[in-house]
């Protein structure tokens, strides 16, 4: 018997089934035991030059710790992939494997890839429940160093510099750190104590936090500069929601699915007895085709609505979700209506009460290189629905770059960056995340904060 | 936490709480709001900022008990604490060099007004008042104002105070008295602004008035408070919350604000409030 495990598919992991999970707000996807783990472990054939590793926005070292995964050494496991991932249970969970090392691995040209996310969950879940917490604390070197947003750009960036023995200070506009893996991803996915405990992994780094200051209004840029922080990172996200434009979004029943969402995820609307509710209706439609969609309708669901629409412009090849949620909002029951584009949503009494759409076919392909969906003439048709939810993307947070000057954005209100240092047009000032790229994944987030926080240490080092 | 240091009893239902807040109390600007949190897990509120005080660095906050939150923070006494304020937020409001003011502030509203009546005070205004509640029991800020205010008048819906009626009949008295102001602020209720702003369009005087729509973070993200102003959507919470009355659709706002009311009697009923 060989050394590893040819088996051509993933170790199965068990899930919470379809009909169960409708109605429960538990995590769907259970996890590896340890014996699974070591077996889908062993599928890893420790190539010489990995090509996965590439794959991975921050650079995991994906073969060595896979490698002590199979030999049943948790402990070390867990203490290589932190070395380039100080989130790893949430990355775990949320990142697009399929999209990055997955992608990469020569496991997948025949059969499927090494389940690395998997894996990577398996090891970091292990920690959590049996790892001890090392002291990890560099010396700090008294520098103090500004990041502004707990999301997970800015607590990659500071998890980053307090390794090399900054004095880190965390700006949270909220009253819990975490940004959108609080207030966006749902419990379902990503429960709230593991983003909880991976938070407080990085504060006792040394990392400190402080909640309810808004940068932009409470303090300016300029003004922590004046404090002594000698550099600042601005990892505030893509907050601000983008709605269509079209005629009845302001009536009662239309959410943005930023407010559905953060009141179901950070205000907890899904427990009867949280103070903030949220109403949901018998029928519901989401508008986008993203995960933000999938997470919207997948709530939606499981807070009791009949009926759940996804209405998408484009066709099923073309969602921007990742597979895995489109095929757990199908399992669920939601309804994709695909090639349909809302027109506008009607209701006589101020609520509403149907969504105009037409249908739409896909032409050439367009910049972006996707199909340019264009109207059917004549195809209107209505959707009998009492709330809708609009999950079309976010924009930048305009409070920072409203009060920093020199700070140059884009016209979109994205933050211009120097590619290889993350830099600003202002000095000492650097950004990233969503805030840079608009609404895109946590991993390029937090790829994008911990490059930051070596450009942040290139240059001050310099001045030690 | 924040530390409340100091409250007071206005009237029936209306309160007054002191709360550390340095960095609040360092920046805020009137017209400004703050988020409000009482314990960990609850509700967040936006209370507009009624008084600072940048040497012992606290904010005042002026409150009527009206729902779960508002009698939580009641609850609380002078010396504890409240979960979480974050602030300040929105525009501070547009303070023009204007000769002549008429405040006009409704119930609780009349706490927001007073900062702006103070501020263009300060700044050479000659302000009149106009301060509308139920009952004079209800009535705040009457001394507040009467320190900084040319005239200051009264409305009562019972005539215990003032005259009796609204303070939009007060603003029609004084205009037919041959009274002339540059400008107009309108602070309460939203049926009363707009019957505020139905009148003063007419005499085509500037008027703004605070909008305090149902709000999550305050911060731009839930895009919960939009609000129609003359053709576009606008988040109260970072384009306002002071607008151009002229241009606000109330209409659309008070349906908006009643979004939320099966959940929260059936909430008020399962808390026995």
């Amino acid at each position: 018997m060989g050394k590893f495990n040819m088996t051509l598919q993933k170790t199965k992991i068990a899930e919470q089934n379809p009909a169960e999970r409708r109605k429960n707000f538990k995590e769907v996807s259970l996890g590896y035991s340890e014996e699974e783990a070591i077996n889908e472990a062993k599928r890893c054939i420790q190539c010489k030059s990995p090509a996965c590793v590439s794959g991975c926005p921050v650079n995991v070292h994906i073969p060595q710790f896979i490698n002590k995964v199979a030999e049943g050494n948790f402990e070390e496991a867990y203490d290589i992939l932190v070395e380039q991932n100080s989130l790893p249970a949430i990355c775990g969970r949320v990142c697009p494997q399929e999209k990055q090392c997955e992608s990469k691995c020569v496991r997948g040209m025949k059969g499927e890839p090494v389940g690395i996310g998997r894996l990577e969950r398996f090891v970091a879940d292990w920690f959590i429940e049996n790892g001890k917490t090392k002291e990890k604390k560099a010396e700090n070197n008294n520098i103090k160093v500004a990041v502004t947003g707990a999301g997970p750009a800015g607590l990659a960036c500071a998890g980053e510099l307090a390794k090399y023995g900054y004095d880190v200070t965390i700006f949270e506009a909220l009253h819990t750190a975490g940004g959108v893996l609080m207030y966006g991803i749902p419990e379902f996915r990503l429960p709230k104590e593991i983003v909880k405990k991976e938070i407080e992994n990085v504060a006792e780094q040394g990392v400190k936090i402080q909640k309810n200051v808004i940068v932009g209004r409470s303090i300016t840029v300029d003004e922590l500069m004046e404090e002594g922080y000698k550099s600042v990172f601005i990892g505030s996200g893509a907050g601000l929601p983008n709605f269509m434009g079209i005629e009845g979004e302001n009536l009662n029943g239309v959410y943005s699915a930023n407010e559905f969402l953060t009141r179901v995820n950070l205000m907890k609307a899904y427990d009867k007895n949280s103070p903030t509710p949220v109403s949901v209706g018998e029928k519901i439609a989401v508008i986008g085709g993203g995960n933000v969609a999938m997470d919207a309708a997948r709530t939606a669901v499981r807070l009791g609505a009949k009926e759940v629409y996804v209405v998408y412009r484009r066709g099923e090849e073309e969602l921007p979700a990742r597979l895995e949620e489109v095929h757990h909002a199908k399992e669920e029951g939601v309804i994709f209506r695909l090639l349909s584009n809302p027109v506008g949503i009607k209701g006589d009494n101020g609520w509403v009460e149907k969504l105009e759409c037409v249908e739409m076919e896909l032409s050439e392909p367009d910049e972006s290189g996707r199909r340019r969906p264009v109207a059917i003439e004549g195809s209107e048709f209505m959707l009998d629905v009492d709330r809708v939810i609009i999950a079309i993307g976010q924009s930048p947070n305009p409070l920072i770059r409203q009060t920093t000057k020199g700070l140059e954005t884009h016209n979109w209100g994205g933050i211009i960056v120097e590619v290889e240092s993350m830099e600003t047009t202002k000095e000492s000032v650097y950004a990233g995340g969503d805030v840079v790229t608009g609404a895109a994944t946590v991993i390029l987030a937090m790829g994008a904060g911990k490059k930051a926080a070596k450009s942040i240490h290139e240059k001050l080092r310099k001045s030690i | 936490m924040y530390k409340i240091l100091k409250k007071e009893i206005l009237s029936q239902d209306i309160e007054k709480m002191v709360i550390e807040a340095p960095y609040i109390a360092k920046k805020c600007q009137p017209g400004q709001f703050v988020m409000v949190m009482v314990e960990e897990g609850g509700e967040r509120i936006p209370l507009t900022i009624a008084d600072y005080d940048r040497s012992e660095n606290s904010v005042t906050i002026i409150y009527q008990i009206v729902g779960y939150t508002t009698k939580l923070l009641s609850q609380k006494l002078e010396g504890q604490t409240i979960s979480s304020i974050a602030g300040p937020l929105g525009q501070p409001a547009h303070m023009k060099k204007v000769k002549r003011v008429l405040g006009i502030g409704g119930g609780v509203g009349a706490a927001p007004l007073y900062p702006q009546i103070k501020k263009l005070t300060e700044m050479g205004a000659s302000c009149d008042a106009v301060i509308g509640s139920r009952t004079e029991e209800m009535m705040i800020l009457q001394e507040e104002f009467k320190e900084i205010a040319e005239n200051i008048y009264f409305a009562t819906n019972d005539g215990s105070k003032g005259k009796k009626g609204f303070v939009t009949d007060v603003l029609k008295d004084l205009i037919s008295q041959g009274k002339k102001y540059d400008e107009v602020i309108a602070i309460g209720p939203l049926v009363m602004m707009k019957s505020v702003v139905e009148y003063t369009k007419e005499l085509n005087i500037p008027t703004s008035v605070s909008l305090n729509p149902i709000m999550i973070d305050g911060t731009g993200m839930c895009g919960g408070c939009r609000v129609t102003i003359g053709k576009e959507t606008k988040f109260a919470c970072v384009d306002g919350p002071d607008f151009d009355g002229f241009l606000v659709d109330f209409e659309e706002l008070m349906r908006r604000q009643t979004m939320y009311m099966p959940e929260e009697a059936e909430h008020r009923c399962r808390l026995g409030i």
